[in-house]
């Protein structure tokens, strides 16, 4: 499966509408895209344009008002919230501008959260929760709870949390907007480490000129259309 | 883990999960203390019931219903047969403490020295069995100071009256008894001087009495009462009474119109010359939840004797003891739900604030895969902590509130009854009713989560996300 070059998501004439009051929003007007396995995709666009609306549809957490999306070639449309839900906890990983750790658990509970509904060992448990805190580089903070981490450790628990249960494909919106560039910088290093060591692939929206650099495949929308796709980092 | 992140959660906030608590404990623990309060109540009052009337009443069969009107002809035939039948019973005479018959009698009692009468409602009674009645106790709650009725088995001549029946009849002064009021200004003046009065036929009972009466006995001090009753064949009869005390009887219409006597004097004033009888046998018993067992254990020896007669427990022959149970368990079970709604509106408070603060939280579990469901379960087992957090901290202070109280030896007198009583609150003999409502409202706490839980479980994932 991880071999295959199907494409790991698959969006067709994906169009989204936000009702505000008695006024509707068009987030998204009806964008068609495939998304290549194991690279950096960004979807990249000035604000407001309909990049976190179009990310939120990839990572099925929102569905679209029209078209499909397609996760490894199964339309979500037919899947009720339990089974999205399950499908997201199977498949998709995700990384938050703000970190979005849960506050009352430690470094090491948080990465081991996304495996407790699985039914792996807990053994098994533990060793993959260790193995990808050390990848992550906070062996030693992993009893340390958010408050007590800086925003670029708290992202790279993030990190951790997103690749630990073996995801298809990582979600980041604007995983570096709030950090400094150094630690942007050292971020993006990490996750291009673990999306070659774990034979992944990440989406990200973003209008950071420094992640869009690493970029393999860019789709630039504006207005809720798509209106370039490029392979590699150039707007 | 949904254990460890609810714990954790009620702890991160603390100053408001602390507050939560606190209305919860506080909450059990009015809840607890009224209820050992209620308890003690209404043991009080059983006890105050039974110390006089016992538990179990045996009567001519019918005689409840209908022989209040003359109990004369409603006596028991050959009671000592039925007395030594309950007394040598194998199987019942561990449970009884005290089998003492009585004789009801109404009639008209006056005072020869002040022409005052009054009708009256008299009790003949053993009295060193009614006196063993009143030390009855099954549960502490029996007066500091029970008073004996001081009357003398081997003397029939002397008797009690209830305090208002002696104000009436004028022997507040004779009897020493203090607490009468004085006789306001613009009253008849000296009552036994008025003229009609004094020649009112009426007031001379030993006419009508003929030789069934009472002998009078030699003064001894005390002053004396005529009592006139009519006798089972119909014809009225006198004795007279030696008045040795004032009992005040707690309910004023009792408290008017009693006189306890000896019971060979009843049935002499009710029976003459003929069998002597008793209206009742009274049964007391060790234990208050025995008087089913020993009324059926009595119905059976009864009926294998051939004994038409009825029983009565204590709740059937004192309706103003149902009525102030119901009236007791009433404010009780208002009290009760009033804490029950604080609480169900204090968690319910806390549980939506903490899921509005956690909105973010929320949509990142969802998006990690969190079925609806989950998060349900984990607002709905946080209220359940803080109830079962508030709630036993409220039984262990309500216990600490109940042992300080029944330390301080503060006593008080109740409504209806005669004595000073030291105030308890039975909280340590109720596990079970401490257990249920720690259920119930830990229970309340849990439900009252049920509505923010909800309102989480249903949050659209990205709304929640675009929150912070
Ligand atoms: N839940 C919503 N309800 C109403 N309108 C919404 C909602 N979500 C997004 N929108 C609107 O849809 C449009 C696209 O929003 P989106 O958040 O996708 O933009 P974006 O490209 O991510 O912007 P940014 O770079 O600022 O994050 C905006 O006009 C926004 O106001
Ligand atoms: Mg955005």
């Amino acid at each position: 499966m991880a071999e295959s070059n199907q494409p790991v998501v698959r969006l067709t004439n994906v169009k989204k509408t936000y009702k505000l009051g008695s006024s509707q929003v068009q987030a998204v007007r009806g964008i068609s895209l495939a998304v290549p396995p194991r690279c950096f995709t960004m979807i990249v666009g000035p604000s407001g344009s309909g990049k976190t609306t179009l990310l939120n549809l990839i990572g099925c957490i929102d569905r679209p008002s029209s078209g499909t999306v397609e996760i490894a070639g199964q339309d979500i449309a037919r899947l009720g919230d339990n089974a999205l839900s399950d499908l997201r906890a199977r498949r998709i990983g995700f990384i938050f501008q703000s970190f979005s750790l849960i506050p009352v658990l430690s470094a090491y509970e948080n990465v081991e959260y996304p495996l407790l509904s699985t039914d792996i060992s807990a053994k098994d448990r533990r060793r993959a929760v260790l193995d990808m805190l050390d990848a992550v580089g906070l062996k030693d903070q992993r009893s340390q709870r958010p408050n007590e981490l800086s925003g670029g450790q708290k992202q790279r628990v993030a990190i951790a949390r997103a690749l630990v249960k073996q995801p298809e494909f990582v979600l980041a919106d604007e995983p570096t907007a709030n950090l400094d560039s150094g630690t942007g910088a050292s971020i993006i290093e990490l996750m291009r480490k673990m999306q070659v060591e774990k034979n992944t692939s990440f989406i990200f929206s973003t209008h950071d000129p420094q992640l869009i650099s690493h970029a393999d495949k860019t789709f630039a929308i504006r207005d809720g259309l798509l209106v370039d796709q490029s392979a590699g980092g150039k707007q | 883990m949904i254990f460890k992140i609810a714990f954790r959660n009620v702890f991160r906030n603390a100053r408001r999960s602390t507050a939560t608590i606190l209305t919860i404990a506080v909450g059990t623990a009015a809840t607890l203390i009224f209820l050992a309060y209620t308890l003690y109540n209404v043991l009080g009052l059983q006890t105050s019931t039974v110390d006089r009337g016992g538990h179990l009443t045996i009567f001519r069969n019918g005689f409840y219903d209908f022989g209040a009107g003359n109990p004369a002809v409603w006596g028991i035939d050959d009671y000592q047969t039925v007395l030594k039948l309950v007394r040598t019973d194998p199987v019942l005479a561990p449970m009884i403490a005290v089998v003492t018959p009585v004789q009801q009698v109404g009639g008209i009692a006056s005072n020869a020295d002040s022409d005052v009468s009054k009708t009256f409602f008299g009790q003949g009674f053993i009295p060193s069995e009614r006196d063993a009645m009143k030390r009855w106790n099954e549960y502490g709650t029996g007066g500091v100071s029970v008073g004996d009725t001081g009357l003398k088995d081997d003397d029939p001549s002397q008797g009690v009256i209830g305090s208002g029946l002696a104000l009436i009849l004028g022997l507040c002064k004779p009897l020493h008894f203090d607490y009468c009021p004085k006789l306001p200004k613009g009253a008849p003046k000296e009552l036994d001087q008025s003229p009609s009065a004094a020649n009112l036929p009426s007031q001379d009972f030993s006419a009508l009495s003929g030789r069934d009466v009472a002998a009078p006995q030699s003064a001894t001090g005390l002053p004396s009462l005529d009592i006139l009753a009519a006798t089972a064949g119909g014809a009225p009869n006198v004795v007279r009474l030696k008045i040795l005390r004032v009992e005040y009887q707690g309910v004023k219409a009792l408290d008017d119109s009693y006189i306890g006597m000896h019971l060979a004097l009843a049935q002499q004033l009710v029976y003459g010359r003929g069998e002597h009888k008793v209206t009742g046998i009274v049964v007391q018993l060790h234990r208050t939840e025995d008087w089913q067992f020993a009324k059926q254990r009595m119905l059976e020896l009864f009926a294998k004797n051939n004994l038409n007669l009825e029983i009565k427990n204590y709740a059937e022959l004192n309706p103003f003891y149902v009525q102030a149970l119901q009236f007791l368990y009433s404010i009780f079970l208002f009290i009760a739900v009033i804490f029950g709604v604080v609480v169900l509106f204090t968690v319910s408070n806390a549980m939506s604030m903490s899921v509005v603060e956690r909105t973010d939280e929320i949509g990142t579990l969802r998006a990690l895969g969190l079925r609806r469901a989950k998060i349900r379960r984990q607002f709905i087992t946080e209220g359940f902590l803080l109830g079962v957090i508030g709630t036993t901290l409220g039984v262990i202070a309500a216990l600490a509130i109940a042992a300080l109280i029944n330390r301080s030896g503060l006593t008080w007198t109740p409504p209806g009854q005669t004595y000073s009583v030291p105030l308890k609150l039975y909280l340590f003999g109720a596990t079970q009713s401490i257990v249920v409502i720690w259920i119930i409202l830990v229970v309340v706490s849990t439900l009252a989560s049920l509505l923010p839980a909800n309102r989480a479980a249903k949050m659209q994932i990205v709304d929640a996300l675009r929150h912070v």
